[in-house]
């Protein structure tokens, strides 16, 4: 008899090992942790095959997407008046106005409906930048239609200086000086007082770049609710004109004639830009109208759109946690397991980590090979998708193995207290797939959306969300959109809170009540 | 570790009914204890509480002196069977027993022991979902014996199982004893454990009706009655109804006395010419002695029987 022999593993290694030989031991278990992984890889995959973007054209190839300084794609389209400085320096103008053209729905049909405005995010100002080529480093000092004084500079950064637009009784002086890789934003009521807008390094500048003069509008974003749920989003043109003045440059520029460049600006068919932007000087004072954006964009396909099959999958992984426990409680081999031992909180801890592992390597081969190969598939079919740091990708990737593995243990955790498979797959399904489904199908108004973002254990799927949201760039940030209210990390933490909450409850119950 | 079990005043009410009533006895080892009551007095309650699976409302239970919740690798310390059917369908029996013996800390070896101890070796790698009642019983007897723990609490082992089976697991049961472990086996029919028990822990309405041993507890119900075989009933009955026995008639020759011994019945038919052809004492049989004990206690109530399962 053995009693006294004393074992050579601690106590929940014991337990750890126990509970993965009793997972391993059952096909049934293993096939469903097995299916999960099929679903994610087999949706993703189909679907991205069936993603096809064509851009016409003799070639049919659709035009690169211009990429910043941080690897995220960016819109970089305005109207550029520039002259090439070496070295440091500086350029300095005042900006009287600011007025522009938005386009708004026909009201009568095939009639162009055009009023006057500057849409919010409409910019003039001054910038340097290297070079004319589309998504090189830039930093700029400009006013904005509706936000003030800003510096902004690859494309992310952004400082806000003062509020307020600019007119001719109250213009606005801008000013950016060059400083080796350093770029200090200035701003002055009065052209004599000046305050610091803020700064930003610009990492291999050259010693050559153009300084100038810019203007961008943005195209007016317009998002309606649709009558039987759904939104119907409308981005349409829009231009901005400012007359600049009291220009003035430091440094070693060019004394030559200001160049002018339309950057970014479409091409018709025929070669004809649509809708160009323009320049116009009289004597010191210079007019200059622009089109477009400078700013990250997110218009095209993302990595996680790769992860269609993942409600699916999740369901299957919510089916074979619950059974892992609801098994036991069914069989009566509970009883069995917590005569094995007795401390019953370690059981259902030691239960909840072998589930919650399984699930999360299950997740981690299907989130890898889906976003993958999946984000390989788009490319080749001509689909523009969003490029992102390798950092990203593995954080989507390992993150969305951690939320089938946390939901894996919530679910668990709600077979452990309901002891019933249905009971608990029902609830499961319904806090953790449920609300997402609804929440980015867009059935439900934006706010509502995103509160159930926010507070149910969907929030975890915030974890996928590749392309950040800029609050400088006018886009409709809503869950069917891609854009969760919640940061990754912060989602991801609402659905472990659930699971730790609900393992607890179920430890609490396990412990009081009898087997 | 001493192999021993030691309940003491045990109270447990499930609502309204009283499943254990001051439920106190000692198991030592060395031999097979019987646990036997009729459905509902408490045995598998008690079980349960002793295994640290139910809690107790007041009292102690402890196994080799010690809680078993205290226990840090219990299938080393007491080997239970509550319930064969307790299994994975899917598992194979040696996988069941496989992962039992890692949250021991066994080594696999272990579990192949216990299968040829039961006799399952060439059922190890089937489903326990395709297995009989019988077969069940024996991997939950392997599962029990898996840690070779001094302490056995078996409920109702015998349930099921076909004649081979009986006789098997009773000599099965002496023998683990033998070895010197407690061992307690629980069932609702004393017939069951007539042949197998040494001592007797007879249960009724959740409180211990009597702590003996087998030959004790028949000779304590047959108390003094004497068979008698005689062709002249009555002259005996008168004669002895004087030397203040009572009488009663058994058969057509045998009447059955009590309150009088064996030699003075005798002198008493001898005093009295009394013919007669045999005198025997009557040793009632084990099962009408629990019967006799546990008439008070049997309490049959739908409650009590779905409450003490």
């Amino acid at each position: 008899m053995s009693a006294g022999t004393a074992p050579r593993r601690g106590g929940f290694g014991r337990l750890l090992r126990a509970e993965w030989t009793k997972f391993r031991t059952v096909r049934g278990w293993v096939l469903g942790l097995a299916v999960a992984p099929l679903v994610i890889v087999t949706l993703g995959l189909v679907s991205a095959s069936g993603s096809h973007t064509s851009c016409g054209g003799p070639y049919d190839v659709c035009p690169a997407v211009p990429v910043g300084p941080g690897g995220e794609a960016v819109d970089d389209k305005f109207y550029f008046v520039h002259k090439p400085l070496t070295g440091d320096g500086s350029i300095t103008a005042r900006v009287s106005s600011m007025t522009g053209h938005i386009r708004k729905p026909d009201v009568t049909p095939g009639v162009r409906n055009e009023v006057d405005g500057v849409v919010p995010w409409a910019k003039a100002g001054v910038i340097v930048k290297d070079g004319t080529r589309q998504g090189s480093t830039y930093a700029a000092t400009m006013v904005t239609g509706g936000h003030g004084v800003r510096m902004q500079y690859d494309f992310t950064g952004d400082m806000a200086g003062r509020p307020g637009g600019v007119s001719k009784d109250s213009p606005r002086w801008l000013r950016l000086t060059r400083s080796g890789e350093e770029l200090t934003g200035y701003e002055s009521a009065d052209g004599r007082h000046w305050t610091v807008v803020g700064t930003a390094r610009l990492a291999g500048l050259p010693d050559t770049v153009q300084v100038g003069l810019f203007v961008a509008s943005p195209g007016d974003l317009t998002v309606q609710q649709a009558d039987f749920g759904g939104s119907i989003q409308a981005v349409r043109f829009t231009e901005a004109i400012a007359v600049f003045d009291q220009v003035a440059l430091e440094g070693r520029t060019s004394g030559g004639a200001w160049e002018r460049d339309d950057i970014g600006v479409t091409l018709e068919p025929d070669g004809a830009p649509h809708h160009p932007g323009g320049f116009a000087q009289s004597g010191d004072t210079y007019t200059v109208t622009g089109v477009g954006d400078i700013g990250p964009t997110g218009e095209g396909q993302r990595i996680e759109s790769t992860l269609s099959g993942l409600p699916a999958g999740l369901i299957v992984v919510i089916v074979a946690a619950v059974m892992f426990v609801t098994a036991e409680y069914r069989r009566g081999l509970i009883r069995t397991s917590l005569l094995a031992g007795p401390r019953r909180g370690r059981v259902l801890a030691a239960k909840a980590t072998v589930i919650g592992t399984v699930t999360f390597v299950a997740g981690l081969a299907a989130a890898g090979i889906a976003v993958v190969v999946g984000t390989r598939i788009l490319r080749s079919n001509g689909n523009p998708v969003l490029p992102v740091s390798t950092l990203t990708e593995l954080r989507v990737i390992a993150g969305v193995a951690a939320l089938l593995a946390v939901a894996a243990v919530l679910a668990f955790a709600l077979g452990a207290l309901f002891r019933n498979s249905a009971a608990a797959v029902t609830v499961a399904v319904a806090v953790i797939v449920v609300p997402h489904v609804l929440a980015t199908t867009s059935v439900l108004p934006l706010g509502a959306a995103q509160w159930l973002l926010r507070l149910t254990p969907a929030a975890g799927f915030a974890v996928q969300q590749s392309i950040p949201e800029y609050p400088h760039v006018l886009a409709y940030y809503a869950p069917s959109a891609g854009y969760y209210p919640l940061a990754p990390w912060a989602g991801l933490s609402v659905l472990c809170a659930y699971a730790a909450l609900a393992l607890g409850l179920a430890v609490v119950r396990i412990r009081r009540r009898d087997a | 570790m001493h192999a021993t079990i030691e309940v003491h005043g045990l109270r447990k009410r499930f609502g309204q009914t009283v499943a254990l009533d001051g439920m106190s006895f000692t198991v030592s080892p060395g031999h097979v204890t019987g646990f036997v009551g009729p459905n509902g007095a408490g045995k598998s309650t008690t079980m349960r509480v002793i295994l640290g699976l139910d809690a107790a409302d007041e009292g102690t239970a402890l196994v080799g002196g010690r809680p078993y919740r205290s226990l840090r690798t219990p299938l080393r310390h007491v080997g239970a069977l509550l319930d064969a059917a307790a299994l994975q369908p899917s598992r194979t029996a040696r996988n069941h027993l496989l992962w039992l013996a890692h949250s021991q800390g066994l080594p696999a070896g272990r579990v192949d022991e216990v299968l040829d101890q039961v006799g399952l070796r060439s059922a190890a790698r089937r489903r326990a979902g395709g297995f009989s009642l019988g077969m069940r019983q024996r991997l939950g007897i392997a599962a029990a014996l898996l840690g070779d723990p001094p302490v056995l609490m078996l409920d109702e082992p015998v349930n099921g199982l076909d004649p081979e089976g009986i006789v098997w697991i009773r000599g099965f049961l002496r023998s683990l004893a033998a070895q010197g472990r407690a061992v307690l086996v629980s069932s609702h029919l004393m017939s069951e454990l007539q042949d197998t028990a040494d001592h007797l822990v007879v249960v009724g309405r959740g409180r211990v009706v009597a702590d003996t041993s087998v030959a004790d507890l028949i000779a304590a119900a047959s108390r003094d009655r004497v068979r008698l075989r005689t062709t002249a009933r009555e002259r005996a009955t008168t004669a002895l109804s004087q030397a203040g026995a009572t009488v009663a008639v058994a058969d057509r020759d045998v009447i059955t006395v009590s309150g009088l011994a064996a030699e003075r019945v005798v002198a008493a038919l001898t005093a009295g010419a009394v013919p007669f052809s045999e005198v025997a004492a009557d040793r009632a049989t084990l099962e009408e002695a629990y019967l006799e004990l546990t008439r008070n206690a049997v309490e049959f109530r739908a409650a009590d029987a779905e409450a003490g399962r």
